[in-house]
């Protein structure tokens, strides 16, 4: 199976502060790869890296066969990503989000409109679609922004925090969405901090303090730690943090 | 590229329409800075206070004082019968010029000698004290020239005749109101796109910008040719009311204006956009923006001549864009200049549109 994400020892420092420390992993076509970690153990920043919104401090990885260090701006042609913060044009309707994003990734407005109509009626907000964004509930509103980051059917696609305060049903909800999105064809890199969610992974990556700790599918994660949940083996690994 | 800004433009228009505040901001403020401005902006200095110590008292002296009663600049406020006294009430009030009629005054002139008159000026608001000292001047000399003329004498000092040249009426207006367009400009075109990456900064919407294979050049000409059409739009309107109101149009082609306006306008509002770009809230850029703007009116020859500015100090204007704007404005409004008297300024600010541009892309940062 090819690999969409490689990288090898891909730092981040700011200042004296290592975010991200010296993280090797790579990631197969096709994969659900989840993310783990506790707040500050460095998910945003790595992802920041692949997506070419940070420069590496040190380290090199290639994402889509493109290097990260020279070709990030050719990289963005190829993904897809979905920050934590929710960060569609709260001021401009559904539909003129949607519009937005499609025709900056190149779709013509033809390709939109029809692209459009089949995704809003997917998400069930055809009747909302002339609404302002910031009127949606928020669970829309994290489908909406997941269902834009892969409008243009992205080789990967980043989530970052997909799920955080989303109430459990529009959470199922999601997850059937991201299922999905990797049957067409999509692979998908999600950081949450959900265990249950670590389960609907083919792979999980856990890091604490910036650092790489354990790297498998979940069933092998459990059978090396020696716990029945993802959640436990998290616990053993949170403990070793050291960093606040 | 083409396409993208497209879509990129549309967005920006939507967003700027839909403010609650923004679009009607646009419209009543030129016109209430166009209406109010004119009016209060005034240094054509009225109701000067004088006083005159006449020593000679003969008829002369006496159709000098009347001259100066009768003048709307003056209001003669008392005779005092020395200079000691008259010093007395410029401390106490607010006396602006004191003339001094010396003893023979017309005698002297009988005799064909030269005779001095002083003229002490309050210089605690120096530019009144200048405009009172140079109407002061006017007054005696043409009513020294008409005197000798009745009676036949020798000239005995050269007749003084001060003549204005383009803004012949001397109204202040005419020459505020083609630098307060630029005053509106810098506010709207340069403080405007100045806070509006930096509210993508804070609103997050940058990010998911910044992880597209969006272009550089293509964000950023989207960001500024929304401010460069408001600029246009602003500019008209104040150039209509300056014409309606004020009877003001330009002696010169207002395609020069345009032309003119083009390049500023371009120019403020990549300054703008690089105050945004280097800014991370917007309470910053708008500091910043508000020592700019400052800078930008005191130094660009708006309220004070750039001429009368120290050697650095005009140096440092060569840097200031709406330095030449206003210079252009005021050539073609007041002059009557062509498009080749003003090129040198021409070339200048579009050296400067150039550079700023350049900067305005390079420091739109898309990875951190």
């Amino acid at each position: 199976m090819d690999k969409i994400i490689e990288v090898q020892h891909l730092t981040k420092k700011f200042g004296n502060f290592v975010a991200v420390d010296d993280i090797s992993f790579d990631v197969r076509c096709g994969e659900i790869f989840g993310f783990l970690g506790a707040n500050g153990a460095g998910k945003s920043t790595a992802i920041k890296m692949f997506c070419g919104l940070s420069r590496p401090t040190s380290g090199t990885g290639t994402i889509a066969g493109l290097d990260i260090n020279r070709q990030f701006e050719k990289i963005k042609q190829h993904i897809g990503y979905m920050s934590q913060r929710f960060s569609l044009y709260e001021d401009l309707t559904v539909r003129e989000n949607i519009t937005l994003f499609g025709g900056i990734y190149g779709l013509s407005r033809s390709d939109i409109k029809a692209k459009a109509k089949v995704l809003l009626e997917k998400l069930e907000i055809s009747h909302k679609a002339d609404d302002l964004v910031s009127s949606l509930p928020l669970g829309d509103k994290q489908k909406l922004a997941f269902s834009v980051s892969i409008f243009h059917h992205p080789e990967i696609v980043f989530l970052d925090e997909p799920t955080g305060g989303v109430d459990p049903a529009s959470r199922r909800r999601f997850w059937e969405m991201i299922y999905e999105a990797a049957e067409s064809g999509i692979t998908v890199f999600v950081t949450t901090h959900f265990m249950d969610e670590a389960e609907y992974c083919n792979r999980i990556c856990m890091m604490v303090d910036g650092r790489i700790k354990a790297l498998g599918t979940p069933s092998e994660l459990k059978a090396e730690y020696g716990c029945d949940t993802i959640n436990d083996v998290f616990c053993k690994m949170a403990v070793t943090a050291t960093r606040q | 590229m083409a396409c993208t800004l497209g879509f990129l433009l549309e967005k920006e228009f939507k967003q700027f329409f839909r403010d609650p505040f923004l679009p009607k901001m646009a419209i009543v403020f030129p016109v209430i800075i166009m209406l109010v401005i004119p009016f209060v902006a005034n240094l054509d200095f009225k109701n000067i206070n004088i006083s005159v110590i006449d020593y000679d008292n003969s008829p002369l002296s006496q159709r000098l004082i009347g001259k100066i009663d009768h003048s709307s600049y003056f209001i003669l406020r008392s005779m005092p019968k020395d200079f000691g006294d008259a010093m007395t009430q410029m401390d106490e009030y607010g006396l602006d010029v004191i003339l001094e009629i010396p003893k023979d005054f017309e005698k002297q002139f009988q005799n064909s000698q030269q005779p001095t008159l002083s003229i002490v000026a309050n210089a605690v608001d120096a530019s009144k004290a200048a405009s009172g000292d140079g109407y002061l001047k006017q007054i005696v000399s043409s009513t020294i020239s008409e005197y000798v003329e009745e009676q036949g004498y020798i000239t005995p000092a050269p007749n003084i005749v001060v003549r204005n040249m383009y803004n012949t009426t001397e109204n202040y207006r005419f020459f505020m109101i083609p630098a307060l367009t630029v005053m509106l400009i810098i506010i709207v075109c340069g403080a405007l796109p100045a806070l509006n990456i930096v509210k993508e900064k804070e609103n997050g919407t940058i990010e998911q910008i910044n992880a597209t294979p969006i272009g550089k050049i293509t964000f950023t000409f989207s960001k500024l040719i929304p401010y460069w059409i408001m600029g246009l739009v602003i500019l008209t309107i104040a150039l209509i009311i300056a014409w309606l109101l004020y009877g003001l149009v330009p002696m010169g082609s207002l395609l020069i204006v345009y032309a003119n306006a083009v390049l500023f306008i371009f120019t403020i509002s990549a300054f703008g956009l690089i105050v945004s770009n280097f800014s991370s809230t917007m309470q910053q850029s708008m500091f910043i923006m508000f020592f700019f703007i400052m800078i930008f009116v005191l130094m660009s020859g708006l309220l004070t001549p750039v001429e009368s500015m120290p050697e650095w100090a005009q140096t440092l204007t060569a840097f200031i864009p709406p330095r030449y704007f206003i210079e252009v404005m005021r050539a073609v409004y007041l002059k009557g200049s062509s498009f080749a008297d003003t090129l040198p300024a021409f070339y200048r600010l579009g050296g400067l549109t150039v550079v700023l541009a350049l900067i305005a892309i390079w420091s739109y940062r898309k990875r951190q």
